[in-house]
């Protein structure tokens, strides 16, 4: 009960918010909502599956170029964002049937150079994508604040509809064999689960909200290049959100997301020097200290004792 | 043919190490029938080629009418095989009610969660794990993890079931009732293959014994022929002891 009320909140306040706050939190909080949809969609292959995934980056910066290229050849915005999910989409079906009978580090490594693999692509495709020199797309006629506005809500929505299928996905077939898969893969191929197309099915499913994000991010920032949007934080950074908000479970990623960029935004701008350092020392406390994030630790359960775990069964 | 398996001359190396070498055997529906053999006689591969984990070199494994040894492992479990493992397989973090839910969601083609729960608990009080429904799987005994294992397989509702050591590492009395869950799970007309090292079970609870000796088939008889067998005493025993024992034995 809780639970629903502080959900319709969250939610009214979101829907609310480009009413009462200025460009900056609303560039800050867009920003939050596109990495709580990265977030929530590695958790489809990293959590629920178990398989860890660096390909974040590459489904995100293939978005990105896909949304790109095809506003400058004049289609529409939205229908370019669409399309750029969906090519994201075949893309990772496609890739997910090459590399996730791999398994563990090897998975990890491979999923990891596909976005340096389309970096190079992408920077030799000079015609097509600007090369290293980038991409401008077309620039959108309405004021500032309209726009900030409107990729506030697009990217609102793309979490949303990452966070919604989640829920769904932990109901379901699909989630519970998923879960089986990351516990025990042999015993549930065993259970007659077909184990390659439940992967690629979350994989796909980690794919198709990233490569939304990048076709939106696209539009936003206006000026994309190789270097920016196959960056590897953007596969790394998810990752640490999810452990933070805890591995598998419907809302995890979201806190994480919003935990982890507030931490970014108010305290890393004084430690410029050491920004990096400080990532390395989070992720490290991490695994040490909170292996199931911080909902997971007891501590936190006093705290929140009507959350349930998505791998929990219902009574 | 009323054969629920049949191998015909099914081979399978593995680098220099001719594992399985060119056996042939039929199951009838509803028989129970041992598995035996010194370590490393081709056991559990015979389970893995049977189970689609391994592919069979040449022959052919057919599951009533259909030829089975180009499946994939998910398919033949769909198909009504099951196996439990040598070593137990749970999914240690779920509860041992949803380890058995598993089982019935996909293989046992139960519709929904909710329907495969109920499923699982029945064969929960089937193996007598009821009680220990909510626990997580990790948290379990071995013997009452080898029962998990039994449950999750029939989950999926098998037609034929492959034990391999199911028994192993239990002790006497613990061995006495997986013997009458054995017994039980036989008497729904489930088509047992019984590998095993305690003598005890397979002497009580078969009717049938097959014998692999360097991966060949080398005795397909009653236990009480196949306990007679000269070949059989030399393949446990050496040909030295067996000669000693046949001086010695009846």
């Amino acid at each position: 009960m809780i639970r629903i009320l502080v959900a319709i909140v969250a939610a009214l306040a979101l829907l609310a918010l480009p009413a009462v706050a200025d460009n900056y939190v609303l560039r800050v909080v867009t920003t939050m909502l596109m990495y709580s949809a990265l977030a929530v969609g590695w958790n489809f292959i990293g959590g629920f599956a178990g398989y860890p995934s660096f390909a974040t980056a590459a489904f995100f910066g293939l978005g990105a170029y896909a949304g790109g290229v095809l506003q400058t050849k004049g289609v529409p915005m939205p229908a370019a964002w669409l399309l750029a999910g969906a090519i994201v989409s075949v893309f990772a079906a496609a890739l997910g049937r090459a590399i996730l009978h791999l398994r563990g580090h090897y998975f990890a490594i491979a999923s990891l150079v596909v976005a340096e693999v389309l970096r190079e692509i992408t920077n030799s495709a000079t015609d097509l994508t600007g090369g290293g020199m980038g991409l401008n797309l077309p620039v959108l006629s309405a004021d500032v604040t309209t726009q900030a506005r409107l990729f506030y809500y697009a990217m609102l929505l793309v979490a949303a509809a990452a966070l919604a299928t989640t829920a769904i996905v932990a109901g379901n077939r699909l989630g519970f064999g998923l879960r089986c898969i990351q516990q025990n893969e042999d015993a549930a191929i065993m259970l007659g689960i077909n184990t390659p197309r439940y992967k690629v099915a979350a994989f796909t499913l980690s794919a198709v909200f990233p490569g939304l994000c990048g076709g939106i991010y696209a539009s936003w920032v206006n000026y994309i290049d190789p270097t920016d949007v196959y960056d590897v934080l953007l596969s790394v950074k998810p990752i640490i959100m999810v452990l933070l908000g805890g591995v598998g479970t419907v809302l995890g990623a979201v806190y994480g997301a919003f935990l982890f960029l507030l931490m970014e935004e108010l305290v890393w701008r004084n430690l410029l020097q050491f920004h990096a350092g400080l990532l390395g020392i989070i992720v490290v406390c991490l695994v040490l200290f909170l292996p199931e994030g911080l909902r997971g630790a007891g501590w936190a359960r006093k705290l929140w004792p009507w959350r349930r775990q998505a791998g929990e069964a219902t009574p | 043919m009323s054969a629920i398996l049949r191998l015909a001359n099914v081979s399978r190396r593995f680098g220099g190490l001719l594992a399985v070498n060119n056996v042939s055997f039929a199951l009838e529906a509803g028989e129970v029938v041992g598995l035996i053999g010194p370590n490393g006689a081709g056991k559990t591969t015979l389970v893995n080629l049977v189970t689609g984990v391994h592919r069979a070199g040449a022959g052919e494994i057919w599951y009533a009418d259909e030829r089975i040894d180009r499946l994939s492992s998910d398919r033949i479990a769909r198909l009504g095989i099951a196996r439990t493992f040598q070593v137990v397989q749970p999914f240690p973090h779920m509860t041992v009610l949803d380890n058995v839910t598993g089982g019935a969601l996909f293989a046992g083609g139960v519709a929904t969660i909710r329907a495969a729960r109920d499923k699982a608990m029945e064969h929960l009080e089937f193996t007598g794990l009821a009680g220990l429904a909510a626990r997580p799987a990790a948290a379990l005994t071995l013997a009452n993890r080898k029962r998990l294992e039994l449950a999750k397989s029939l989950a999926t509702n098998p037609r034929l079931l492959l034990l391999d050591e199911v028994n192993a590492g239990l002790n006497a009395s613990e061995i006495d009732a997986a013997l009458e869950l054995i017994r039980a799970i036989a008497a729904r007309g489930i088509t047992i293959l019984l590998i095993e090292h305690v003598m005890k079970v397979v002497l009580k609870a078969t009717s049938r014994i097959l014998v692999l000796h360097h991966g060949e088939l080398i005795a397909d008889d009653t236990p009480a022929e196949v306990t007679r067998d000269p070949r059989v005493i030399e393949a446990y025993l050496g040909r030295k002891f067996a000669a000693q024992y046949a001086r010695v034995a009846p």
